[in-house]
C-alpha cells in the first residue's frame, strides 16, 4: 500500500519531499496533475502516475510532451475551475516560463500550485546550477520554500488556498536535500473532490490582449500587494530564540535545518528568522526582526537574493547593520552545517575547526546499464567514423554518459532538444562533420522544432534519435512514442512529415547496417535522420 | 531508564543498484518503531546508473539537518569496498565501519587493494570489520544482490547500530516487496547464523 495514501490519520509516516508533496495536493483535494519528469522532481509524477493507474480516479494525471505543455494544460483546467498542480525541477520552469507570466496575469480561477525543484550542486542536472527564486520578481508569483516533507506536505495545502484567496498561482520551491529528504510526517484526512470542471466564458478575465493586458498588471501588483499583507501575518515566517541578542540569524529553506544543526554544535543560542516566503517578502517582519541587531546572517543556497534585500530594508531601519552572507559562505554548491558553524564562527568569535576533508579516492563515474542499446549505438559509431574528424552533440538523457570515458563521444551538452539547434548553427558556420544524439522523449520534448529548423533552413547534421521507448534517466516514465506499450505517435512518420528525406530506422543489434548507415548518411547534402530502436534494458527487466 | 541515544549518524555508500535505498527505508521503519526522529538524505538520477551513491541516515531525540557532518558518523555502511576511501571524511575516531568484501572494478583504474583501503581509513579510526558479504550470500542464496541486509543484519546483532535485530526484522517484513520478501529474510537469517 502507497504510504502517501495512508490512512493512519493523526499518525507520523516517513515520507520523502516529493512524496509529501503529493500528499499535501491529494489532502487539498487537487483536481488535475500535470507534469514533465525532471530530477529531483520526478517522483512526484511517478507517484501520481502510480495511484491514479491504481485505481484512484481524480485528480486527472498526465505526463505531458514538455513543462511548457504541462503548465498550458494545468492553466487549462485552472481557467475550468480546477484545482490543479504542475511540477517540474528547475530548467522546467525555464521552459514553461513563456506561459507562466501571462497565467500571472490572467491568475488563477481553479487554485493552482506549481511545484518547482532546484538542484545545488547540480546532483542531476547538466546545463547550469539553477537558482529559480528570481522568476518571482519576473513574474510576481509567490513563492514558498519547504524545509522538510512536514512542510512541504503543509506549504502545498497553504500554497493553495493561497492561490484560493487571492487568484494567484503559487510556487512551492524544493531543492534536492529536501526533495529528496525523509522524515516523519503527520498525516491529515484525504480529501474527496469531483472531477468535472466548466470554462464559463470571460474574456476580461482570460483575454490578455492590449490595452486589457495593462490594466491586468494593475490588478497583478495589486493582488502582490494584498498577498504581501497576508504573508506580513502568515506563520510559516517563524521567529525562534533570545531576545535582546546583537547577533541574529535569517535563513529559509533546508538551510534553515543546517543552521539548527549548527547552533546546537556551538551551543549557541541566537534568534533565527526563518521564512517561509520568499516572495512577496514579509518586509515589516524582517525589519523589526533586524533593527536592533549589530549583526545579521543570511543562510541561503545559492545566489544571495535574501541577503540583497536584507540589505535594503536594514538601510531604512538599521544603517549601521554588518550583513554576512557570501562573504562568508558559498555561491556555488549546496548549503552544509559545516559551512554555517564556520561563518558563525567568524561572526560570533566561538571556536570552530572545519574537519579535514579526504579527497584522495578515484571516481567512480555512472555508467551505460549492463545490456544498455546505448553501448551499441556509440560502438558502431565509433566503428563508422573518424572521431577525430566528427563533431559530437550531446543532449539531455542518459546518453550523456557517451561524454564520459570509455566513449568520449560528446562535444557540446547544453539544454533539452538543443543538441539539433546548436548542431544547425555549427554547421552553417563550419564546413565540418557532426553527428547529434538526442533521446526519444527529449526530441518530443524540444527537438522538433529544432529538425524542421534544420530543414527549412538548410543544414545537415546526422541526427541519431536513440530511441529506447521510455524516458528513461529519469525513472521510466511513458513517453508519445511509447505509453505502456502502444507507439501513439511514431517518431518515424513526425521526421518525415517534418520533411527529413533521410530517415531511416535501425535496431542497433544490427551494427553492420548502423554503421554503413551512418557513413552513408554523413556524406548527405540535407539533414539524415537514424531512430536507433531498441528497447531500455530496465524495460525488458520488468517484463 | 531506556537505552535510547541522543542522536546516531549513519553513512551508507555503494554503486548504483546496490538497493542502498532498500536500506535507508528499512533503518528509518525500524528507528520510527523504536520511538526516534529521523532525517534522511538520498540522491537519485544519473546517480544510480553504477555510479557512486551516498545516503544519509540520521536518527535520534530530535534531529535538524538531513546530512551527516564530516568527522561525525557514528557508523558507515561500506557496501562496495572502495567506495569507503569516499566515506572517510564523515568518520571521525569513534566511527565503526562494516565493510563488504566486494570489489566492482571501476573502469580505466587499478582495482585499490584491500590493505591500502583499510591503512587509509585506520588514520582516522581503527574501528574497521571486514565482511564477506557478498560471497557468503552467493554461496548459501546463489546471489549476492541482498549483502547490504546481511551486513545491517550484523550490524544490529553486533550493536554496531543501536537498533534491535527485532526491530530490523521487522522492518525488512514492512518494506520489502512481498515477492523479494522470502530472500531478504533468509539473508537475515544467515547473518544471525554465520556471524555469532
Amino acid at each position: 500500500m502507497e504510504e502517501v495514501l495512508s490512512k493512519e490519520i493523526g499518525k507520523k509516516v516517513i515520507l520523502m519531499g516529493n512524496e509529501a508533496i503529493v500528499r499535501g495536493a491529494l489532502e487539498s483535494g487537487v483536481q488535475f496533475v500535470a507534469t514533465y519528469p525532471g530530477t529531483p522532481a520526478s517522483e512526484i509524477g511517478n507517484i501520481f502516475y502510480r495511484i491514479t493507474k491504481d485505481g484512484l480516479k481524480i485528480p486527472y494525471f498526465e505526463f505531458s510532451v514538455n513543462e511548457k505543455v504541462a503548465l498550458e494544460a494545468v492553466v487549462g483546467a485552472s481557467f475550468s475551475g480546477l484545482k490543479s498542480l504542475a511540477a517540474m525541477k528547475n530548467f522546467g520552469l525555464n521552459v514553461c516560463s513563456d506561459a507562466l507570466l501571462p497565467f500571472c496575469y490572467t491568475g488563477t480561477k481553479g487554485p493552482t500550485v506549481i511545484i518547482v525543484a532546484d538542484d545545488p550542486n547540480c546532483w542531476s542536472s547538466g546545463q547550469s546550477e539553477e537558482n529559480s527564486r528570481p522568476f518571482a520578481f519576473l513574474a510576481h508569483i509567490p513563492i514558498l520554500e519547504p524545509s522538510d516533507p512536514q512542510e512541504c506536505k503543509d506549504f502545498v495545502k497553504l500554497g493553495f488556498e493561497i492561490s484560493e484567496k487571492f487568484n494567484s498561482p503559487v510556487i512551492v520551491r524544493t531543492t534536492t536535500r529536501v526533495a529528496h529528504q525523509k522524515a516523519p510526517v503527520v498525516i491529515s484526512e484525504l480529501a474527496s473532490p469531483a472531477g468535472k470542471g466548466e470554462f464559463v466564458k470571460d474574456v476580461r478575465r482570460f483575454v490578455t490582449m492590449p490595452p486589457r493586458v495593462l490594466e491586468m498588471k494593475g490588478e497583478l501588483l495589486e493582488r502582490v500587494k494584498k498577498i504581501k499583507e497576508f504573508a506580513e501575518k502568515s506563520n510559516i515566517n517563524i521567529k525562534e530564540g533570545p531576545k535582546n541578542a546583537k547577533i541574529g540569524i535569517i535563513t529559509s529553506s533546508v538551510s534553515y535545518l543546517h543552521t539548527k544543526e549548527s547552533l546546537k554544535d556551538l551551543s549557541l543560542d541566537l534568534p533565527i528568522l526563518k521564512l517561509g516566503f520568499f516572495y512577496p517578502l514579509p518586509e515589516n517582519i524582517i525589519k523589526d526582526f533586524i533593527k536592533k541587531f549589530e549583526k545579521v546572517l543570511i543562510v541561503e543556497e545559492l545566489e544571495p537574493f535574501l541577503e540583497k534585500e536584507v540589505e535594503r530594508l536594514a538601510k531604512t531601519v538599521n544603517p549601521k547593520l554588518q550583513v554576512f552572507g557570501k562573504n562568508l559562505l558559498p555561491e556555488i554548491g549546496e548549503m552544509r552545517p559545516e559551512f554555517v558553524s564556520q561563518a558563525l564562527s567568524k561572526i560570533t568569535g566561538k571556536k570552530y575547526q572545519m574537519p579535514k576533508i579526504f579527497t584522495d579516492f578515484p571516481r567512480r563515474f555512472p555508467q551505460f546499464c549492463v545490456g544498455c542499446p546505448y553501448r551499441l549505438i556509440l560502438g558502431a559509431i565509433k566503428k563508422a567514423v573518424n572521431e577525430k574528424e566528427v563533431i559530437f552533440g550531446g543532449d539531455i538523457g542518459c546518453y550523456m554518459l557517451s561524454g564520459l570515458p570509455p566513449f568520449f563521444l560528446q562535444d557540446y551538452l547544453s539544454c533539452m532538444g538543443s543538441s539539433i539547434g546548436i548542431a544547425h548553427g555549427i554547421k552553417k558556420a563550419t564546413s565540418q562533420k557532426l553527428i547529434t544524439f538526442i533521446g526519444d522523449s527529449t526530441f518530443f520534448h524540444a527537438g522538433i522544432p529544432a529538425l524542421i529548423n534544420t530543414v527549412f533552413n538548410k543544414s545537415n547534421p546526422l541526427i541519431i534519435i536513440m530511441n529506447n521507448q521510455t524516458t528513461a534517466m529519469t525513472g521510466h516514465q511513458p513517453h508519445p512514442a511509447a505509453s505502456e506499450g502502444e507507439e501513439v505517435v511514431k517518431i518515424e512518420e513526425v521526421v518525415k512529415a517534418c520533411g527529413v528525406k533521410n530517415v531511416k530506422t535501425i535496431d542497433p543489434v544490427n551494427s553492420q547496417e548502423f554503421e554503413e548507415t551512418v557513413k552513408e548518411f554523413l556524406s548527405k547534402d540535407e539533414v539524415s535522420v537514424i531512430i536507433a530502436r531498441h528497447p531500455c534494458v530496465f524495460l525488458l527487466k520488468k517484463k | 531508564m531506556d537505552k535510547k541515544v541522543g542522536e546516531f549518524n549513519i553513512v551508507i555508500v555503494g554503486t548504483g543498484g546496490q538497493g542502498l535505498i532498500t536500506l535507508l527505508q528499512i533503518i528509518n521503519r525500524a528507528a520510527l518503531d523504536e520511538g526516534y526522529d529521523i532525517r534522511t538524505s538520498e540522491l537519485h538520477g544519473l546517480s544510480q546508473r553504477g555510479g557512486s551513491v551516498e545516503v544519509h541516515i540520521r536518527f535520534g531525540q530530535k534531529i535538524y539537518s538531513p546530512l551527516v557532518q564530516y568527522g561525525k558518523a557514528d557508523f558507515i555502511l561500506g557496501l562496495e569496498a572502495q567506495e569507503c576511501l569516499k566515506a572517510i571524511s564523515f568518520a571521525g575516531p569513534k566511527t565503526v565501519f562494516l565493510i563488504n568484501k566486494l570489489f566492482i572494478p571501476i573502469p580505466e583504474k587499478n582495482i585499490i587493494p584491500e590493505e591500502e583501503i583499510t591503512q587509509k581509513i585506520k588514520k582516522v579510526s581503527d574501528k574497521i570489520h571486514i565482511v564477506e558479504a557478498a560471497d557468503i550470500c552467493k554461496k548459501e542464496l546463489g546471489n549476492d544482490v541482498t549483502s547490504g541486509i546481511y551486513l545491517l543484519s550484523l550490524a544490529a546483532q553486533k550493536g554496531f547500530i543501536p537498533l534491535s535485530s527485532d526491530s530490523i526484522l521487522e522492518a525488512i517484513k514492512k518494506t520489502v516487496a512481498p515477492q523479494y520478501l522470502d530472500i531478504n529474510v533468509k539473508t537475515f537469517e544467515l547473518s544471525q547464523k554465520y556471524e555469532k
